[in-house]
């Protein structure tokens, strides 16, 4: 019982994380057709960033913690947007070139990486306290994995207040939907592109920096990897929509786990088996619009 | 009548002189410093330019797919794996000969290439993007977890036991080289008869125009499946050509990075034309070569940190360079050279025009229509 309670919670932290790279990638995709390569840069750039910060202001401490995340969200907000205003602009709605230009972003970005901070993993040391443990019916939890759900919620909170509260989200939202309408009403959408590219960034960057603390170190390579995963919590979810890649990214990320545990290690097959399920039974993923 | 018949036979007499002259290489002094690590006989550029051309195979299989059949996949390392992979465990756990065993291998990669393109091809454009490459990545945890068979990160070393000893060590380069040019060549082959032939052109109408094909009665998925698993045999027999060169082969054959080096090569040399692969494929084998070798010279290493920790990153300047061909010359090397010829010649027709794969198809239907 307690394995099944901690596999459970861990999957939903997992699922955190891939939900802050995927939601991101759900909403530019969405509105603006991109598939943006670029989003694991994103997020490694902000969490080597993080690293810096929180290695200045002292590692174990919380205002370190708390300081390498809000300054991971402003890095990983101005590095996307200066991609959409440099690379996916001037490639106005080609979109195969603009998958190309993001996908020459993230290589050439990785390897600056690894030229600046090396190619071995950089370890660090948080707050003591997400080493610890939490007893939940008799299971030992990291505290990590909390700290990774409450961020993720507080994102997907903020993200549904502002899609559905503020003009720009219903812009937003408008877009995504019927993109032509908006425009025929006057709207000039492609003003959102931008902050659609920041926000995803932004939240990128908070999975990054989330994600060297719940790791304890950070590599070159770590956005490549969470968002391969993120990609396929995308297509399961469905394409533009946000509900869709949070449900996925829980689906996913606890699949993975439960399989990890229970099935000998096979959680990473056992995902791309279920991305293959839903293309053949629901192409256009659980809460995509039928294309 | 004349000059037409001579310029319908020029790419083929051109072609059949590069091919006679990569073949007498290896017999030959010649030196290109910068380019070749020293004369042509020597292993080291042989070597070299073997690599070269396993990925020049490559890139030709990647271009059918994305340039004949307009489908971008992420997932195309995944058959050049199958093909490495394929042969050396067959070689090492079922002791089977190289012919064989290369039979083997081949028949696994048009496996691999059937079931996921088929799952892959429930979606178009770009979720199938990342579908394929979702697949290609579970090819590479396959990989690497299963230790006992692949070797892990550790890589997969060539069983010589079945190898012909013609085929092993440095001293047989040359072999090698000359089993690395038969590759190109018949790939180059293939990939130029798909093409030409009626699979070819119903798989280049459907990527001009999907809707347009199905109201003409023809069935362009299943075209489209015939040419992915094509361009997956083709890449499959560059991964046996890999693996016999480099007498082994590690996880990253399998993984996304290759596919992208692909994607790169592809794009860089012009998407749609054949002889733009290959030269994209070459290019970024020397230019990474090149530049690794470059990035240790004393010039760069003197240089503040600002300049020298990007210029000894060699993934970081072709990385740019994609950039900026992506942004600044969308035809790529082949595509802008093409365009620049036509303008010369005053001639605005193109096969890879819009429409005109459409406007061929429908003239074959009529043919045959036509014909008893």
């Amino acid at each position: 019982m307690s394995t099944l309670i901690l596999t459970l919670i861990i999957g939903l932290g997992l699922g955190a994380l891939y939900f802050l790279v995927a939601s991101g990638l759900s909403l530019i995709y969405g509105l603006m057709h991109v598939l943006n390569f670029a989003h694991g840069a994103f997020l490694t750039l902000s969490a080597f960033v993080g690293w810096a910060v929180a290695q200045a202001v002292g590692v174990t401490g919380w205002g370190g913690f708390l300081l390498s995340i809000l300054v991971g969200a402003v890095v990983g907000a101005i590095f996307a947007a200066l991609t959409e205003l440099l690379l996916i602009r001037p490639l106005y709605e080609r979109h195969i070139e603009q998958v190309l230009v993001t996908v020459g972003l993230s290589f050439a970005a990785v390897a600056l990486f690894e030229g600046i901070w090396g190619t071995d993993p950089i370890t660090i040391a948080g707050p003591p306290w997400l080493s610890r443990t939490t007893e939940v019916l008799g299971a030992s939890i990291p505290n990590k994995y909390w700290v990774l759900i409450i961020a993720a919620g507080l994102v997907l909170a903020g993200l549904v207040l502002f899609l559905k509260k503020t003009r720009y989200g219903m812009i937003i939202r408008a877009g995504v939907e019927n993109r032509a309408m908006v425009t025929a009403l006057g709207i000039d959408v492609r003003r959102s592109f931008t902050l659609v590219f920041a926000i995803g960034g932004a939240a990128a960057g908070i999975g990054g920096v989330l994600a060297m603390h719940a790791l304890t170190y950070v590599s070159a390579h770590m956005g490549s990897t969470l968002l391969i995963f993120a990609f396929i919590v995308t297509v399961v979810g469905g394409l533009g929509s946000l509900t869709g890649a949070a449900i996925a990214s829980v689906l996913v990320a606890v699949m993975q786990q439960v399989a990890n545990t229970y099935l000998g290690g096979t959680g990473d097959f056992i995902v791309v088996i279920l991305l293959a399920v839903v293309l053949l039974v629901r192409p256009a993923g659980l809460m995509g619009k039928r294309a | 009548m004349r000059t037409t018949r001579f310029s319908r036979l020029l790419p083929f007499v051109v072609g059949a002189v590069v091919v006679v002259v990569l073949a007498l290489l290896p017999m030959l002094n010649l030196s290109l410093p910068g380019i070749l690590p020293g004369p042509t006989y020597t292993p080291g550029s042989l070597a070299l330019m073997s690599l070269c051309m396993v990925f020049a195979a490559l890139a030709l299989s990647y271009n059918l797919l994305l340039g004949t059949a307009g489908m971008l996949s992420f997932g195309h390392a995944l058959y050049f794996g199958a093909g490495a992979y394929g042969l050396g465990i067959v070689l090492e756990a079922a002791e089977l000969p190289l012919v064989p065993g290369v039979f083997a291998a081949l028949l696994g990669g048009i496996v691999i290439a059937v079931v996921t393109g088929a799952v892959a091809m429930r979606v178009n454009g770009i979720p199938f993007a990342m579908v394929t490459l979702a697949f290609a990545q579970a090819g590479s945890v396959l990989v690497r977890r299963n230790q006992a068979i692949t070797g892990g990160e550790e890589g997969l070393g060539l069983n010589t036991d079945g190898v012909p000893d013609w085929l092993v060590g440095v001293v047989n380069t040359r072999n090698l080289y000359w089993i690395s040019l038969a590759v190109v060549v018949l790939v180059y082959l293939i990939v130029l008869w798909v093409d030409r032939s009626r699979l070819g052109h119903l798989a280049a109408a459907a990527r001009e125009n999907d809707l347009r094909v199905r109201v003409l009665g023809l069935h362009p998925a299943r075209a489209k499946l015939m040419v992915f698993v094509i361009a997956g045999l083709c890449a499959s027999l560059a991964g046996i050509a890999y693996l016999l060169l480099q007498s082994g082969t590690q996880p990253s054959a399998v993984g996304a990075d290759l596919t992208i080096t692909v994607l790169v090569m592809v794009v860089l040399g012009g998407v749609g034309f054949r002889w733009g692969a290959i030269v994209g494929g070459v290019l970024y084998t020397i230019l990474d070569q090149r530049l690794t070798v470059l990035a240790r010279a004393d010039g760069i290493q003197q240089l503040p940190d600002v300049l020298r920790v990007p210029l000894s990153e060699p993934l970081f300047i072709l990385g740019v360079l994609f950039i900026l061909v992506v942004m600044f010359l969308p035809g790529g090397i082949a595509g802008t050279v093409d365009a620049w010829m036509r303008r010369r010649r005053g001639t605005r027709d193109s096969g890879m025009q819009e429409g005109g794969a459409l406007d061929a198809l429908e003239q074959q239907i009529d043919r045959q229509a036509v014909a008893p």
